[in-house]
Formats: C-alpha cells, structure tokens, sequence
C-alpha cells in the first residue's frame, strides 16, 4: 500500500499539472496556448527530478525546457503565418500514428515496469542514492580521463554542429525571401 | 537539544516537543518561512518606490512626492488605493485568462527568487545545492511571462514590444550565467550559503571585478532598465508588451519591476559583496542581515544613478553590446578565472583551509586574480576603442563623400 | 532528507506565491467601477484603428537569436557542475574545459562572421 506522506502528496501534485499540462497540449487548437501547457507539463517534470533526489537536473529542466525551448517554439510558431488558430485537418494516415503511439507506449510501460515487477515486498524501500546532489561528483566525471571527458568533448562538437546548422538553414531562408 | 529562542529557525522541533503532530509542525514552520521570506521583498517594495521617485526627482533638480505623510513617504499607498479604484479594461479579442496570469507570474517569479537569498549566516528560505541555478531557472521564466503578457493582449504593438523584450532577455542570460560560472569556480559550490562563507576573506568583487560588471550590467538589460528600456521606447512601441494593461494589473508590473531591479541589487550584495560578511557577524549572526541591506542600498542606489543619467540604446546596439562584447568576453573571463586559479593551486598561494577568512592570507591570490581581471579588462577596453574609432572614421568619410558635415558618433546610419 | 526538506520549502513557496499578486487584482476587481464599452475596449495603437490581423509574421532573426541561447545555455549547463568540482580537479580538468569551451567559441565567431548575430 501506498503510504500518504508528503512525498507522495508532493507526487500526485506533479503527476497532475504533467497529465494535466500534456492533456491540455494534445487538445488545444491554439498553438501558443499548446506550448504553455507544455511549459506546465514541463514545471512537474522538474518536480519529479527534485523529487528522485537530483535538484542539478531539475535545474537543467526549467532551464532548457522552459527558459529557451519553450520560447523557441513560440518563435517559430510567430515566424508561421496564421498558424495560430488552425481549423479540423483530416489526415487519413490517423490510424497509422495511432497505432505506434500505442506501441510505443506499450514498450515504454513495459520497459519501464518489468525490471522492478515483483521485487520489493511490500514495506522495502528502493534507494536511488544516499547522496543527495552531487554536481560536483558530476562534474568530476565529465572531465576525468577514465570517465566522460570524451562525451564531453564530443558534446561541445555536436552543439557547435548544431548551431552552424541552424544558422545555414535560417540563414537560407532568409535570402530567398530578399 | 535545541532551544526555542530563535523561533525562525526552530519553530518545528520546539512545536514537537509540545506534543504537535510532526508533519503539521514541519508544514507549520515552512508556511511561516515562506510568509516571511515573501514579506521583506513586499514591504521594502513599497518603500523602494519613494526611494526611487525622490532620487530621480532630485537629479532632475524637482522635489518629488512631498504631499502625502511626511516627506511624502505614504505616496506609494496613495498610489495603490488609487490603482484599485480604476477601471481595468481587457481589450476586446485579448486572451482573457493568459491576459490576467501575466501580471500574477511576472511578480510571483520575482518574489520566488528570494527563496535562496541568504538572509543571515543562520537564515535562508532554502540552501538549494544548487541554489544559482534555482536563481537562473526562475530568471529564464521571465521570458515566458513577457511572452504571454504580449501575446494575449491582441495588440501589434505589445507583441512586437514583447518579442524585442524576449529577444533582449534572452541574449543577456548568456554572459549573465557565464559571470555565475566565476562566483562558482572560486567557492567550489552553487549553494548561496557556501558562495556567500567562501567571501570570507575576500570579496569576489576584488577578486573578479570583471565578473562582477558583467552580472551587474546583465541584470541591468534583464530588468529592461535604462539604458535597456527598449520596451518602454515610446516613440516606437509605446510602452512595451503591457500596453493594454491598465489598473491594479499594470501596477503589477510596475511593482514587479521595481522589486525585480532590488532583488538584483541583493542578488549583486551576496554573490560579489560578501552578502552578510561584516564585523561582529561571527558573534552575532543577526547582524548579518544590516550588512546585506547596508551593502544592497548601495548597489541599489547606484543602479538609480545610472538609470536616471544614462540614455537609452538602440536595439541594434543592444544586441551588438551583448554579442559582441560581453559575451567574448566572459567566455575570454572564465578561461582566465579557471587558468589562474589553477596557477595560484601550483603555486601554493591558496590559503589553507583554516585560514580561509583571513585577510591576509588571502592578498596573494586576490593580487593575482585581480591582475588577470584588469589586464583582461584592458585589453577588450583597448579592442573596443579601436573599433570605436574606425565606426566613426567611416562615417566620417562617408559624410564627406556625401559632402555633409561630419555627424557625430554612430547617428549616422539611422 | 535534510535538503528535501529545503525543496520542501520551495515547493509551499511556488504554490503560494501566486496569492501575493493575486489578492490585489481581486481586490480591486471586488471595488473597481466596471463599465466597459465598446469603444473603451478597443486595441489601442495610438489611436489610429487597427488594421489586419494581430499575429503578424515575424522574421526569422528572433529564431536564430533563440537559437543562439539554447546552445550556449545547454554548454553552460554542462560547465557549471565542471565549475563545481574544478577546486579538487587537476590541469587534466582545466584542458578538458578550455577545450569544450574553445569548440564552442568556434560556434560564436561562425554566426558571427555570417552576420547571424545582426540586428536586421
């Protein structure tokens, strides 16, 4: 049984504004109003990262999500033409989404419940980590020899990759309107 | 055993002992944390705004408010009786709900960054581990709520104010944090409490001036002060993305305003001035919070000064200050910062751990960073005033050309 | 659980900092005159009436502006926790960094030279 404590309280909260936030993007005809659900929905993601013990990416959440995706997609939403209020669009290929988002449900749920299906009596408690934090144990890591430096690095290459990207792409478009 | 006399802090285990539910006392003392850390931005808020009227009324040789109480000190609540007493009118096709929320998040995201501002050595809302980043991730929801005001009014002019605003705020996170790497690098946590103990010593202002002017002048652009108030440019845009606010809404952002430019200001005092360092605080911990207000005043009232004597820049020369400039040269900053705190470890001129809040034995690695600032600084002064002078020798050669007199500066191309 | 409580603290802040800002503006709804009028509720664009349809096409230099920060704000990410453990760190660290700093720079002086960053 689930024990009410404010930690669960604090659970269901989120688990309401992530629903709620991602009920209201999939149903809003509005697009800008679809990127602020998502920002809501978003907010109780970064809760739940608070609450798995780990603040830094809870951070990087709002800060990412939030702070420059969300705006970025209300950019891009601008730089379309009377997108904001869209009428009925029939699409015939509906039932062939519909049936991979169920699959693809199907497979996360699956993923995500069998590895801990049956473990844990009732009463045990799984630990994520003793440690609550560790931005500094991070930080180490992505810059020792033996643990991510090369990821790291190659972070930096894939950011840059991306920037000049955009920057052709957006630039292109830009002539050709001139 | 801990005793009931500081309630603040204390509220929860002494409640407990007198035979409360542990859950209601924890809950009990959080919502008493939360009231007054909410408070002290509210009340200072409605001071601050006389504070600042009579300031710039006395650099534009007037008086300022001096009707209502003594020297018009009451005008602020004046103000607010007035405000709730007007009309407020929703522009017909505004966005009703989204129209209504922009005020309440443009103040609530103010209010909420006090959370992490260390009050005093034993008094904080919340020692996030990652308390900067709380500040930053708070912060980055500004540009959503600037989105959300322009968007729902249904008028050109406050979306158009409030994408320059977005844009505005948007480019100036980028030097802002890369400054917060600085304060970061040299206390070896984001934690406000651990960024304000490792100050010790020495003020990171000394330490890292560069730093200091490029969070500062950040934070300036952030709060759409002068010289950034691009979003009030009357002549082109009105007054911004709350054109169509009016009533006690407008006063929401007026006031947000007002505390967000504070919040700056304490923001500054914590991470660049010691925040509660002081003499005596070690004896007695409360005095650490006049230090701070003491040390925020002065921050505060300088950013009055140049609120009020500096003229406002062109959008373009915004961005280029911020791309440009401040940009190269934080990233530049913090490849300095790192390569001389490295050094000062080789050398061996860190302080040892136990004299970590001596003065003294701080000098030789302050003398050292401050160094690497000044040079740094001077090199990008130098850059900027060549730049400077071959913008203005083409525009002059060009007015000559054109058969003109020489414009001055860079009007030229206006 | 020392620091869940802190965000415990943060958690009551978010859900009542929104009744600070939101009492005034109900209060006032409670005492303010209410009569509005067709005229009173136009668009106000300096008195001139409005023309065509509000959401206008912006260009695409806000975009890239947008763009821009995001990559500069997941790098900064990625430095903060590096800036975090740099004290204990060694020279090994300080190359790792300038590195992945250096490649970023790269990233600013190409939109730089193909003027990306101009305000057009």
């Amino acid at each position: 049984m689930i024990e009410l404590n404010a930690q669960t309280i604090a659970f269901a909260v989120l688990s309401a504004l992530v629903l709620g936030g991602a009920l209201g993007v999939v149903t809003t005809r509005n697009l800008v109003h679809g990127a602020l659900w998502l920002v809501l929905s978003l907010l109780g993601v970064a809760g739940y990262f608070v609450l798995l013990s780990a603040p830094f990416l809870a951070a990087v959440q709002v800060l990412v999500y939030i702070g420059a995706i969300a705006i970025l997609i209300v950019f891009a939403v601008m730089l379309t033409r009377s997108m904001t209020s869209l009428g009925e669009v029939r699409n015939r290929q509906w039932w062939l989404s519909a049936i991979t988002v169920i699959l693809l449900f199907l497979l996360l749920a699956a993923g995500i419940i069998l590895p801990v299906w049956g473990r844990g009596a009732p009463g045990e408690v799984t630990t994520l980590s003793a440690t609550v934090g560790g931005a500094a144990e991070l930080g180490a890591a992505l810059v020792a020899g033996d643990g991510f430096v090369l990821p790291f690095e190659v972070a930096s290459i894939l950011l840059t990759a991306a920037m000049i990207g955009a920057i052709v792409v957006a630039r292109d478009e830009e002539d050709e309107q001139a | 055993m801990t005793t009931c006399v500081d309630i603040i802090n204390t509220l929860s285990p002494c409640l407990v002992r007198a035979g409360w539910n542990a859950d209601v006392a924890n809950l009990l003392s959080l919502l008493l944390g939360v009231v007054i850390v909410a408070t002290v931005p509210l009340l200072t808020v409605i001071l601050l705004i006389w504070i600042e009227r009579k300031f710039a009324a006395r650099i534009q040789d007037r008086i300022g408010p001096n009707r209502v109480g003594p020297y018009g000190l009451l005008q602020s609540l004046a103000d607010a009786l007035k405000m709730l007493t007007k009309e407020d009118i929703t522009p017909s096709g505004a966005d009703r709900i989204l129209f209504n929320l922009a005020p309440i998040i443009t103040f609530a995201t103010v209010v909420l960054i006090w959370a992490i501002i260390p009050f005093t050595p034993l008094h904080i809302g919340a020692d996030l581990s990652i308390g900067i980043l709380y500040f930053v991730a708070v912060g980055s929801i500004g540009a959503v709520k600037v989105m959300i005001g322009g968007w729902s009014s249904n008028n050109k002019y406050a979306l158009l104010g409030a994408f320059r605003t977005i844009a505005l705020i948007v480019s100036y996170e980028v030097p802002m944090i890369l400054a917060l790497l600085v304060p970061v690098l040299m206390a070896g946590s984001m934690g406000m409490q651990d960024l304000t103990r490792a100050q010790g010593g020495m003020w990171f202002i000394v330490m890292s001036p560069l730093a200091a002017i490029i969070f500062f002048v950040a934070n300036l652009a952030e709060t759409g002060r002068s010289p950034f108030d691009l979003l009030e440019a009357e002549s082109e845009l009105i007054a911004g993305y709350n054109i169509e606010y009016s009533g006690f809404k407008f006063g929401m952002f007026m006031a947000g305003e007002f505390m967000h430019v504070f919040t700056v200001a304490v923001l500054t005092a914590v991470l660049f001035l010691g925040g509660w360092w002081g003499p005596f605080v070690d004896q007695l911990p409360a005095l650490g919070f006049i230090w701070l207000g003491l040390k925020t005043a002065v921050v505060y009232l300088f950013m009055l000064l140049i609120r009020n004597t500096v003229p406002r820049f062109r959008i373009d020369q915004v961005m280029n200050i911020n791309w440009k400039f401040m940009v190269p040269l934080s990233i530049v900053l913090i490849l300095v910062q790192s390569f001389l705190l490295r050094l000062i470890d080789a050398l061996g001129l860190r302080p040892a751990p136990e004299m970590a809040n001596d003065l003294l034995a701080n000098l030789p690695q302050t003398l050292v960073l401050l160094a690497g600032n000044l040079v740094l600084g001077a090199i990008f002064m130098h850059l900027l005033q060549r730049h400077g002078r071959t913008l203005r020798e083409a525009d002059e050669a060009l007015a000559v050309v054109k058969g003109e007199a020489a414009p001055s500066g860079g009007l030229a191309e206006a | 659980m020392e620091t869940l409580n802190e965000w415990a603290f943060v958690g009551v802040f978010f859900a009542i900092a929104w009744v600070f800002p939101a009492l005034p503006i109900i209060g006032a709804w409670l005492v303010r005159p209410k009569k509005p009028n067709a005229l009173k509720k136009q668009t106000y664009e300096s008195g001139v009436e409005t023309v065509g349809d509000t959401w206008v096409q912006f260009r695409v230099q806000y975009y890239i502006y947008g763009l821009v920060f995001l990559i500069f704000d997941v790098e900064m990410i990625f430095l903060f926790p590096w800036a975090v453990a740099y004290e204990r760190l060694d020279w090994f660290a300080y190359g790792a960094g300038f590195l992945f700093i250096f490649l970023l720079t790269d990233a600013l002086i190409y939109a730089w030279r193909k003027r990306a960053l101009e305000w057009v």
